[in-house]
């Protein structure tokens, strides 16, 4: 358990060693704070001006658009001169599966202000999501609780987080391939990154798949290995300023969850159905209470691990963009650079979030095979 | 839990099942597996050659220990064969000792013998010259005493007269 | 009477915080007592710990 000891550790040194240099960020983050605050409040008078939105509405809005998916890799977005806002990022392609395929960019939605056209079918960005209207000029209807009415369409797009999870599998791909050669070419030893992510592969192995798999460790490696880099990158990737939240999204959870239900399930040996279906050494009536709760607590499992990894990524984002927010709401200097060390030490906490919730979806998964792999579970002695 | 399921995309999940299996695969073969049989071979080479170690750790004590054994055994030997040949001197000064002895004694008994002998004879020749000279000097003596009549029968005559016929 | 589901939020957070703070305590005892065999309590503790959390969240979005 090294790794769950030295991220507190280098947290807490890190926190300490920032202790002296309060009084000096306190100035800095003040003066910082003013053209800050000032472009905040200029907004805020912009925005009064053409619609009744406050500043807390504001942050909660964009706070929720940054948790969604969207459509187009958006960066950041600023007013020029003229009052019109500019959006700084690509757009991404979108694919529809409506009267055939229909493939166009998303940009053509001109962040949804306009509704695209694809051979002869128009469809409409309504809260990030995509609906079909009848024409160009026809908005996306909504019932009393604003839900949308009209139709959507089987949506295949290639979306920001469908762009990230491809960026970090190629990311993945080169790092571990890069790795994997420089063995023959270092006589057995790696070279370049591949020497700090060896030690964290050799921990995966050792103190997650064989402590909980036992001898039948091997077969369950590689997905041990790729789930681990993976929800560990796309986490980091969750806190860079890019703004992305591919793992705080369900139906990226859920999918992981689903492969380690499947392969929990496929890779079974039968005294795994039998501790399910027929309990040794409990009475018949209690065997028969039994056997509908444990098969119930299967498809908890994973539904567990689906909600925590989502539950935690979301609320992780939620809470330090909160914060940030809270920047702009306290106009003074000290709520200001307040909350600027309350972001700034959350952020620690969640590179750690980060990195222990791939280790929990690691662990717990590597839990489940070896409950599915167990031999002899009740031995005579008992 | 509704807003949940709102948010749950079909598509992200389609893709992201691609993209995440086709992944696990490509790196299975082209990451994991190189990873693991290079770590693992690394991991034997290691233990072989701890092992090889410690073999030929052992295998100096054993010849070290052989080394001792003959050494040993070198310097048992070397005692004996001096104790030996102190043993073997000894006796040889003791032999030639006693020899020397014997052999002195003898001629001691062989010189005391010879010398007795001589003494003897001397003594014998000595007795024979003695009486022969006293033989002599008897005879002069008698032939100077006896050389005229009247003392001849001067000395019969007192020899009878010192004979007293009882 | 209508309770508002943010008090069952509420009652959610303080039973997983109680619940995950006596994990916690209980670890800390037990690595206290018996140091050398830290890394398996701690890898005990988070599972205890993840899956109290788990229920937390489920009974979370639930409410």
């Amino acid at each position: 358990m090294v790794i769950s000891k030295k991220p507190l550790h280098f947290i807490v040194a890190a926190l300490v060693a920032f202790l002296p240099l309060v009084n000096y960020a306190n100035t800095t983050t003040d003066s910082t704070a003013v053209p800050v605050e000032a472009a905040a409040v200029a907004e805020g008078q912009h925005h009064a001006e053409e619609a009744p939105k406050d500043l807390k509405t504001e942050i909660k809005e964009f706070i929720g658009h940054h948790l969604m998916d969207s459509y187009d890799f958006h960066l950041f977005s600023y007013k020029d001169d003229a009052g019109v806002e500019k959006h700084i990022g690509f757009p991404l392609p979108v694919i529809l599966i409506d009267n055939g395929l229909q493939v166009f960019s998303s940009a053509e939605f001109h962040h949804g202000e306009h509704a695209a056209e694809s051979n002869g079918n128009y469809y409409r960005l309504y809260h990030g999501k995509i609906y079909k209207v009848a024409n160009a000029e026809e908005e996306v209807a909504v019932d009393e609780h604003h839900h949308a009415t009209n139709a959507q369409p089987l949506d295949f797009s290639i979306t920001k987080n469908v762009f990230m999870i491809f960026v970090v599998a190629l990311i993945m791909f080169f790092l571990f391939t890069n790795l994997a050669k420089s063995y023959a070419k270092n006589g057995g030893i790696a070279s370049g990154a591949g020497r700090f992510f060896e030690p964290i592969i050799l921990y995966i192995r050792d103190d997650i798949a064989i402590p909980n798999i036992g001898k039948n460790y091997k077969k369950y490696m590689s997905y041990l290995l790729t789930i681990f880099f993976f929800i560990w990158f796309l986490n980091i990737f969750g806190l860079t300023p890019l703004g992305i939240n591919v793992t705080g999204n369900i139906a990226v959870t859920a999918c992981l969850a689903i492969l380690t239900y499947v392969i929990t399930t496929l890779t079974a040996n039968k005294n795994y159905w039998g501790h399910i279906f027929w309990m040794p050494g409990v009475p018949t009536p209690m065997k028969i209470i039994l056997a509908p709760i444990e098969l119930l607590g299967t498809i908890i499992k994973p539904f567990s691990l689906m909600i925590r990894l989502y539950a935690n990524m979301v609320a992780g984002h939620v809470v330090l963009m909160s914060i940030i927010g809270l920047m702009f709401i306290f106009k003074n200097w000290l709520g200001s650079s307040l909350s600027f060390f309350l972001a700034f030490a959350l952020s620690l906490l969640e590179i750690l979030v980060a990195a222990l919730q791939a280790y929990i979806f690691t662990m717990l998964s590597a839990l489940y095979f070896g409950a599915a792999n167990e031999e002899h579970h009740h031995d005579d002695h008992h | 839990m509704e807003k949940l399921l709102d948010q749950f995309s079909l598509g992200l999940f389609f893709w992201q099942f691609l993209l995440f299996v086709g992944l696990i695969l490509l790196l299975k073969k082209f990451a994991w597996k190189p990873i693991l049989d290079a770590v693992n071979e690394r991991e034997e080479g290691i233990k072989d050659a701890l092992l090889s170690a410690e073999n030929a750790k052992k295998e100096m004590m054993n010849l070290k220990a052989d080394n001792q054994k003959l050494l040993d055994q070198a310097r048992a030997e070397r005692d004996t064969m001096i104790k030996e040949a102190r043993e073997i001197k000894e006796k040889m000064i003791a032999d030639a000792k006693s020899e020397a002895q014997v052999q002195g004694a003898k001629m001691i008994e062989q010189a005391k013998a010879s010398i007795e002998s001589e003494k003897n004879a001397a003594l014998a020749e000595l007795k024979s010259q003695v009486s022969g000279l006293s033989v002599d000097i008897a005879e002069k003596l008698l032939k100077a005493e006896l050389s005229n009549k009247e003392s001849q029968s001067a000395l019969v005559e007192k020899m009878l007269g010192e004979v007293k016929l009882n | 009477m209508q309770i508002p589901t943010i008090v069952g939020a509420g009652l959610i957070v303080i039973g997983a915080g109680l619940g995950i703070g006596k994990i916690g305590g209980s670890a800390m005892d037990a690595i206290a007592r018996q140091p050398e065999a830290s890394g398996k309590i701690q890898t005990a503790m988070l599972i205890a710990a993840a899956l109290i959390e788990g229920i937390g969240f489920a009974a979370l979005f639930a409410a």
